[in-house]
This record gives C-alpha cells, structure tokens and sequence, in this order.
C-alpha cells in the first residue's frame, strides 16, 4: 500500500516538475492528449448499459482529439511565439483541453456507463453525437431558416433604433414626441406583441421580423440617444468654430462620439432578437432550430433537444463574437475594451 | 497684401446668464481695441467672465449688449478665421492626432491636396512623429499641442486661447509658453490669452487687461513695455506684477 502512495506521489512530483515551461515540450498539452486518449477507453473499454448507436464513434473522435493534442504538443515547440502567436492561444487553452475530457468521462459515467441519471432526461454523450451524424441536415435546415429570420429583422432594427436614436438626441422637436411613445412602448416584452402581430401580418415571417426589429431596435435607440445626449458641448463649439455645418457636426461628432454606446445597445439588441426569435419559431413559425427544439421535446426526443441546444448556443455565441469583433475594429481607440 | 492678422474691436459690451432663473450678469460695459498682430492678455480672477468674453468674440454666443468687431465687421457667428484654444485640449478621441488636426479643413470640405499643411501644421508643434497616435496615447502637454496644431491648420487671424496651459504641470507649462511666445513671432496672427497667471501674462502680451470679479469690468488695461525674450525675474516685470495684484486686491502676496 504504503509503496503504491510513495509511487503516487512520485509521479504527482515528475508532472509538476513537467508542468513548468520547457522549452519545447508542452507538459500540460501530454497531459490533456493522455486523458482524451483515456477517455477514449472508458468510452470503448467499459460495457454501455443499454443499448447505445454511435458508442465507437464517440470513442474515435475522443481519440483523434487526443492525438491532433498529442501532435501539437510535439509540434508547439517550432511554432512562433509571441503575445498574439497561434502557439501562445493554444498554450493558453491548455487547462480546458484537461478538463473538458474530465468532464466527458464523468458524463459518460453518470449517464451512458452506469445509467445513473434517468434516461430519456438525460442523454448519453454518444446519443448527442448520434443526433448530429444522423440529422444534421435537419438541424442545418433549422439553423439556416433562424439566420434568415433573423437577420433582416435584427439588422431592420438596429438601423430604425439607431437613426431614431440618433433623431431623438440631436433634434429638441423629435425628442419631444418620441420620447414618450418610446418611454412607454419601449419597456414592453416584444414578446407580448406576439398575438397582435400574429394577425397584423398576413405571414408568420412578418410577423417574426417585425417582433425581432422591435426587440432590436429598442435598446439600440435608446443607448444611441444616451449617447449622442452625453456628447460634451465642448465637441461641437470646436468644429463649430472651425465652419463645421450642423450635417458635419452629426456625422463627425455626434455619431462617432455615440459609437460607446451604439454597441452596448447593438449588443443587448441582439440577446432580444434571439431571445423573440425562439419564441416566434416555438409558437407560430414553423421552422428553426427553436422550432426543431419544441419539436424535439414534443417527440420526448431529448437528445435532439440537447443538440439543437447546443447549436443554438454555437450561433448566438458566434452571433456575439461577430459583434465584438466589429466593435473592436471600429472602437480601436478606446482604452481597455472587455474581449469576447 | 492681405494682413494675416486681424483687428478687434470691443464696443461696451454686456453679457448675462440665466441660471436656474436668476439672470447672472458676467461682462459689464467692456470696451477695448485689439491691433492686429498684438498679443493680449486677458487677466482676471477665476470664474470672473474671462472666458465667456472670448465665447464672445468667437461668435459661439451673441452678447446680449453691445458690439464686437472683427476687422471692423460685426461677429455674426463663428468663423475659421478666429479660432478659440480651450483649456482641456478637446481633441476626438476617435480621430488620430493627424485626423484631429485636419477637422477645419474636413469640415470645410477643403481636405482635397492640402495634406502638406496638416503636415507642416504638426511640425511646427513638434508632433510630426505622433500623426498616427490616439489621443489617449499623449500626454497632457502633446494633447495640447495637437489642439494647437488643429488650430493652426486653419491660419487664424485671431487665435484666441481660454488658458490653454492651466491643467499643464509647470514645467511643460514653460516650455510650452516659450514655444507659443515662438508660434506667435513668426506666424504673426493676433491673439487673446485668458489666463489667471500674472507671470504668464506678463512673459507672453504686449498688453494686459486686468479684469474685476464677476460682472467683470477692465480695471487697467497695462502695456508690457519689455524687450523679448523675457525673463521672469527682469525688474521691471516684478513691478508690473506688484502692480496687477494689487489692482487684485492681493498686495500682500506681491
């Protein structure tokens, strides 16, 4: 026993010493292939409990993960570093690429291995997988008709709630009468339009980008508005006092000034949009993936529901990233901005 | 030839606030002449209506009384010609400092082939190597500078500077005081400093007009009859300076 501990902790102390940074071997990276490549074998090794597709295929892309890791950790060494390197990235990921297939292994444990959790409730990782190899065209369908629901409508109400807001902070006459009418519609869940806009609109897609536009271009307005209202006085009398026309002094001030703040509005615009954007597709159109979702659910197909969770995860994420990265090029001025 | 400075002309003027409905009076029957090519100061006690006489002049407010001439036209509103120097630099902190000093000539639609002049605008306040830099990346004194050089771009006739040096550490603020003692020598427009630093007045005007507290009246209007380049310490600046504070009613720290 006593030998077994000692060896133990031998091998804890050899890891730590790895773990520091040698020059090229990337200790943390043999670790994560070593444990993907384990998770590979439980995976495979040990029996399913019940009767599971894709079991092998998990097990393989478990594997190929392991060795693509196991041949960057070889290969790392002769990349070029530096603060902004690709190696740098993917050193900096190291921890993830540990735990993630800790996590694996433990799910597939719980669910698929010892049948802990209640199937249907819970899926195993391989029936997840399963939905992905078998009806990804479906899933890709549903992903498609949600972009192209709600784009125009998001890009319709970032442009409205942009030109309103900037209407509202540099005219006294039109802040004065939509002011209130934003004060007191602005606030409301788009959502609650959903019944009105089911029979205003002769479709369900005009429906739908009419209730993402509203969604959108609400908070776009409004943190326009407060951005071009919080302009400071002193920004205008110098281009004034240079001949700058009241067109220039929007353009070139105001809204460059506003830019701030546009994006915190073009960024809570879009959780709206796609928070409506679900609730259209599950209650009137019928397609998407928050459709797929419902659909999912009413078949108790609860690893199609998982998956298309996780796309609809992947979309909104890359939704927000695509922003950022606007953002940051537009706003390369600014000191200290938060990365996505 | 056309001079490339001009003349002002102060004719009992007047000007008021409102403030939360009480009317605040801040210039009270201000008369005095500006040559063209003089560098005049306008020295007075803070908050006592300095700066809004060169808001004034600038043509961003209309007095509520009396005339300003520039050149002998009334000021009808604000002109390329006369250009205003705030204390804080107010530059756009989107634009480089090359796109802050081109925002006359942008705003005029005059950028076309004029490129050389936003240049040689930025080298005669020593930023030729900072055109690609943000405005976050200067210091205080460079910011300053850059709002110098977009002022200069668009060759004022009258440059008019709201204590543009009172949020500089003091020894930037020297240098800085040379080097616009320097721009002005050889550019040759006529300028209106407000500043409360008596030293700074007297190293830098021909003239200058020592102000009241608010509403603010000209108590004396004195000619620095000194050679340049001028030294702090020369005896007749620290009899002048005695003189103005205690015009102030601060004899004491003379």
């Amino acid at each position: 026993m006593s030998s077994t501990a000692q060896t133990a902790g031998l091998d804890l102390a050899e890891r730590l010493a790895a773990a520091r940074p040698a020059p090229g071997l990337w200790a943390t990276g043999l670790v994560a292939a070593i444990v993907w490549l384990v998770a590979a074998s439980i995976i495979l090794g040990l029996p399913d409990a019940d009767d599971l597709g894709r079991t092998e295929e998990l097990a393989g892309a478990a594997a190929l993960i392991g060795g693509v890791i196991l041949a960057a950790t070889l290969l790392i060494g002769r990349l070029p570093s530096g603060p902004e390197a690709l190696s740098t990235r993917i050193r900096a990921g190291g921890p993830w690429l540990i735990v993630l297939p800790l996590a694996l292994i433990a799910w597939e444990l719980v669910t698929a291995k010892l049948d802990w959790l209640p199937r249907p409730f819970f899926a195993a990782p391989q029936s997840i997988l399963e939905v992905f190899t078998d009806d990804w065209a479906r899933l890709g369908e549903s992903v498609l008709r949600s972009l192209i629901l709600v784009v125009p409508g998001y890009l319709l109400g970032a442009a409205l709630g942009f030109v309103t807001g900037v209407a509202m902070g540099w005219s006294r006459l039109v802040g004065y009468w939509v002011h209130p009418v934003i004060r007191l519609i602005g606030p409301l869940p788009a959502t609650a339009w959903l019944p009105v806009a089911f029979f205003a609109f002769s479709t369900s897609r005009g429906a739908s980008t009419f209730l993402i536009a509203l969604a959108s271009g609400f908070p776009v307005a409004v943190l326009t508005w407060s951005g071009v209202a919080s302009v400071g006085k002193s920004y205008y009398d110098v281009a004034r006092t240079m001949g700058a026309s009241p067109w220039f002094l929007v353009r070139k001030v105001a809204v460059p000034a506003a830019m701030p703040s546009v994006f915190v509005g073009l960024f809570m615009g879009l959780g709206a949009s796609f928070s409506v954007l679900v609730v259209a597709e599950m209650m009137g159109v019928r397609a998407g993936i928050g459709w797929y979702l419902q659909w999912a659910q009413g078949w108790a197909a609860y690893a199609n529901m998982y998956a298309a969770l996780l796309v609809m995860a992947v979309m909104c994420s890359s939704a927000v990233s695509l922003l950022f990265r606007v953002r940051d090029r537009l706003l390369s001025w600014q000191k200290g901005l938060v990365r996505w | 030839m056309v001079s490339k400075a001009g003349s002002i002309g102060i004719e009992g003027v007047s000007h008021a606030f409102e403030l939360r409905g009480r009317t605040l009076p801040v210039l009270d029957g201000i008369d005095f002449t500006v040559a063209p090519g003089e560098f005049v100061a306008l020295l007075g006690p803070s908050g006592c209506g300095k700066s809004t006489l060169l808001r004034l002049v600038a043509g961003l407010e209309p007095p509520r009384a009396g005339r300003i001439l520039v050149d002998d036209e009334p000021v009808a509103g604000p002109d390329p010609s006369r250009i205003i120097m705030f204390q804080d630099p107010t530059l756009y902190p989107w634009r480089t400092v090359r796109a802050n000093a081109q925002l006359g000539l942008e705003a005029r639609g005059q950028l076309k082939g004029q490129g050389a002049r936003v240049d040689e605008a930025l080298s005669l306040v020593g930023l030729e190597n900072f055109a690609g830099a943000y405005p976050h990346e200067l210091s205080g004194g460079m910011a300053q500078r850059a709002a110098l050089a977009r002022a200069l771009v668009n060759d004022p006739r009258v440059l008019m500077l709201d204590e543009p040096l009172g949020k500089l550490d003091s020894l930037t603020r020297l240098q800085m005081q040379r080097e616009l003692s320097r721009l002005w020598e050889r550019e040759g427009f006529t300028v209106l400093l407000v500043t409360h630093d008596v030293e700074e007045a007297l190293l830098l005007a021909d003239r200058v007009l020592v102000l009241s507290d608010r509403p603010a009246r000209i108590l004396a209007d004195i000619a620095v009859d000194e050679a340049r380049p001028r030294h702090r310490d020369s005896p007749r600046l620290i009899a002048l300076r005695r003189e103005i504070l205690e015009l102030l009613g601060l004899a004491e720290a003379a």
